[in-house]
């Protein structure tokens, strides 16, 4: 039954037609299943098979590092993913699509927090498990989730507000270095800072207030631009928050205190996974709802036609003003959290390099989506962790990517696609219903 | 006093790099509507583009095959290195903006910032990671005039530099060509109804530019002579501050910011730890930008991004 719809598209290629039929009618929950199995499967007999194809070890990012470091493994790691990961998800999910679909149906009447909270739970717990097998995959899986906190806040002011913002690495290091200071002060027996004052045991019921605070640095420090900034129109802020940018790296470049060129090191190991997902997941939820709501809309209206939206009666320039300081407090978050990820911050991490890295990702993903910050930020960070074996090349390849993005689809992969909850998690039964 | 004259002149050789860099951005700027976020790389692409003409015509001189002075030489190596280096303007342009003209502005501006990567990376790939000595083409000798010590290549840096701003001053105020690209930068959309082509007057700006960097690029070579691919994005950006400040698409503007720029970098630089230069630098634009905001002479605009 699921060929003969397929026979009827003419657009479409029919084999994508029929793809699309035959993976339609599985629910978000029953992929996240599959993912979970196959995350659970590839602890038992990860090994066995790796030593069965003949790889030497677990390939560690779906076996494009291996393969790109020995050829002839190629065909060893494609059978490992195509077995572990892409057979195993599909059938399980094919299997379990229609309990599922049952269950999701039951489950969209319930209050949305229960549902939600089953889907993240399941989400993390694939996480979890997929980022024990060793540690290089679980500063990868943490980087990227920090990178889409820092490419959904960017996607505000250049997406969603239309500005041209360049500060953003600004506000980062505002954010690593407010927490890491505190931190550091506190918790940890430092060269720069002395002797820890609290116990270390406090350290992470402190930990989420550091973040705050750095990210309220980071929305002081955007107060300065935003003043100036938005009281004319047109690339103004471009050029104020580049200067601002520079400015703040050259500030901690000199401040002694701070650690000078040297920067800070050792901050306490308190950004794990589980901390990182509950932000990231925090985050994604509140600039979801902030930019689905009036004052999001607002900042749409301005992006196309400041005049009228002003006739319309939105308070432009607090809007602005707004939106931006929020931006630049979740960058302050995600650069606090970058910092105790990586344990080592100076001023040079947050120079131009990091600006390029992060317009890229939010223009890859796709502008004004929550969908398109979280596929930019992901693709481009998993691309250049598993492209390392190039060296040199890959800084060829990624740019010309982005370039082709940029002729073919100018916004980005995902444009101005809104981020529903509900559609997300609902009973796919639309094939069955259509026959 | 001799301490500040001597520090004025070196900050005329620093700001006649700024000033010439500045003036791609500020025409690429003015006319397009474009942050050309290439533009410093092609800075560094004509530096290398001149260590190649000049170690390959010294070579021929070398030889015997080619009997001519030195000054020639550098005359010769700034000539073919600004029309080679102003062909790989027009080339990004081809390839990085003229496709994303209907796009929005920051799409391009992306664009162009991949493609100043790809010309480091490619760079990189191909000579190496060490630094490369330009060749000496001219013999320093230095000059005393009571207690303050000029050598003859700030001299020479700073002339040309200066005719070089000259030359383009004119080209644009005397020529159709530049008739013609100043009513681009006065309306882009009606003009080429007018039956200006807008994609030539593209290509010529950006070649135009390319070539200003390429003399800058080897100017600052023979000033400061060991390269590597990074020297792009560090005078760069800050040239392309400079512009910003000079005013949209003003060509006294950008010349006199980026001698600003040159002005307090070396003054901070002498009076001052060396390490405060770009936060200085960088703050005093920052207040005048924010008491001037469409730079020195720079009109009002409704320039808003579209998207």
């Amino acid at each position: 039954m699921v060929e003969k719809n397929g026979a009827s598209s003419i657009d479409t290629p029919k084999r994508f037609v029929r793809l699309r039929q035959f993976l339609g009618d599985i629910p978000l929950l029953a992929w996240l299943f599959g993912g979970l199995i196959s995350v659970l499967v590839e602890t038992q007999v990860g090994d066995a098979l790796a030593s069965l194809l003949g790889l030497p070890k677990v390939p560690v990012l779906f076996g494009c590092v291996l393969a790109l470091k020995h050829p002839l493994l190629l065909p060893g790691a494609l059978a490992y993913v195509s077995v572990i990961y892409i057979a195993t998800i599909v059938l399980v999910g094919k299997i379990t699509a229609r309990p599922f679909n049952l269950l999701a149906e039951k489950m969209i009447q319930w209050p949305i927090v229960i549902p939600v909270a089953i889907h993240l739970i399941t989400l993390y717990a694939i996480m979890h498990v997929w980022s024990d097998i060793s540690l290089y995959r679980e500063l990868t899986l943490k980087l990227t989730l920090i990178a889409i906190m820092l490419t959904l806040s960017l996607n505000i002011i250049n997406g969603y507000m239309g500005e041209f913002s360049c500060s953003h690495p600004g506000f980062m290091s505002l954010g690593a270095y407010g927490a890491s200071a505190i931190m550091v002060l506190f918790f940890v027996n430092d060269r720069l800072f002395g002797k820890a004052l609290l116990p270390e045991a406090l350290g992470p019921f402190f930990f989420p207030i550091a973040l705050i605070l750095g990210g309220v640095a980071a929305a002081l420090g955007a107060l300065l631009i935003a003043i100036p900034s938005f009281k004319t129109r047109g690339d103004y802020l471009a050029i104020i928050s580049l200067a601002f940018m520079f400015i703040v790296k050259s500030l901690f470049e000199n401040l002694q205190f701070m650690g000078g060129a040297r920067g800070i090191k050792g901050q306490p190991d308190l950004a794990n996974l589980p901390t990182v997902f509950i932000w990231l997941v925090i985050c994604v939820w509140v600039i979801n709802n902030f930019v689905r709501s009036t004052m999001g809309k607002a900042l749409n209206a301005v992006r196309d036609d400041e005049m009228a939206a002003e006739a319309m009666t939105v308070n432009t320039r607090r809007t602005k003003m707004v939106a931006f300081l929020f931006a630049a407090f979740w960058a302050g978050v995600a650069g606090g959290l970058f910092a105790h990820t990586v344990r080592f911050i100076n001023p040079n991490t947050f120079g131009v390099q990091r600006l390029a890295e992060v317009l890229a990702m939010v223009y890859f993903g796709g502008l004004n989506s929550v969908y398109g910050s979280i596929v930019g930020a992901v693709s481009l960070n998993l691309l250049s962790e598993m492209l390392r074996p190039l060296a040199l090349f890959k800084w060829i390849i990624i740019p010309l990517l982005l370039i082709l993005i940029m002729i073919y689809r100018p916004t980005g992969l995902v444009a101005f696609k809104e981020f529903d909850v509900r559609k997300l998690i609902q009973p796919k039964h639309k094939s069955e219903k259509e026959v | 006093m001799q301490l500040f004259f001597q520090n004025l002149i070196n900050a005329l050789q620093w700001g006649s790099f700024y000033a010439l860099i500045a003036l791609g951005y500020s025409m690429v700027y003015g006319i397009l509507m474009l942050f050309n976020f290439a533009h410093g790389d092609i800075f560094m692409v004509g530096a290398y583009i001149g260590f190649g003409v000049a170690t390959g015509l010294t070579a021929l001189a070398a030889m015997g095959a080619l009997a001519l002075p030195n000054w020639v030489i550098l005359v010769l190596t700034i000539l073919i290195s600004m029309f080679l280096t102003s062909f790989v303007g027009m080339l990004v342009e081809r390839i990085g903006y003229r496709p994303l003209r209907e796009a929005p502005r920051a799409s391009a501006a992306i664009t162009g910032l991949m493609i100043g990567i790809i010309l480091e990376t490619g760079n990189l790939a191909i000579l190496g990671a060490q630094r490369i000595r330009f060749p000496s083409l001219i013999k320093s000798t230095t000059y005393d005039l009571g207690g303050v010590f000029v050598t003859n290549k700030k001299i020479m840096i700073v002339v040309v530099s200066l005719v070089l701003m000259l030359a383009l001053n004119e080209f644009i105020r005397r020529t159709r060509w530049g008739m013609a690209m100043r009513a681009m930068a006065f309306d882009y959309v009606v003009i080429p109804l007018m039956g200006v082509p807008l994609n030539t007057i593209a290509s010529l700006t950006f070649a135009l530019g390319s070539g200003l960097a390429a003399a800058a690029g080897i100017l600052f070579a023979i000033a400061y002579p060991v390269l590597d691919p990074y020297i792009g994005i560090i005078y760069g950006w800050k040239a392309f501050v400079a512009a910003i400040l000079g005013g949209r698409g003003s060509i006294k503007g950008a010349c006199l910011a980026g001698f600003l720029l040159g002005f307090i970098e070396i003054f901070v630089g002498a009076y001052m730890p060396s390490t405060v230069r770009d936060l200085i630098a960088y703050s005093i634009i920052l207040l005048i930008l924010v008491f001037r905001p469409h730079g020195f002479f720079g009109e009002p605009h409704s320039a808003k991004l579209r998207l």
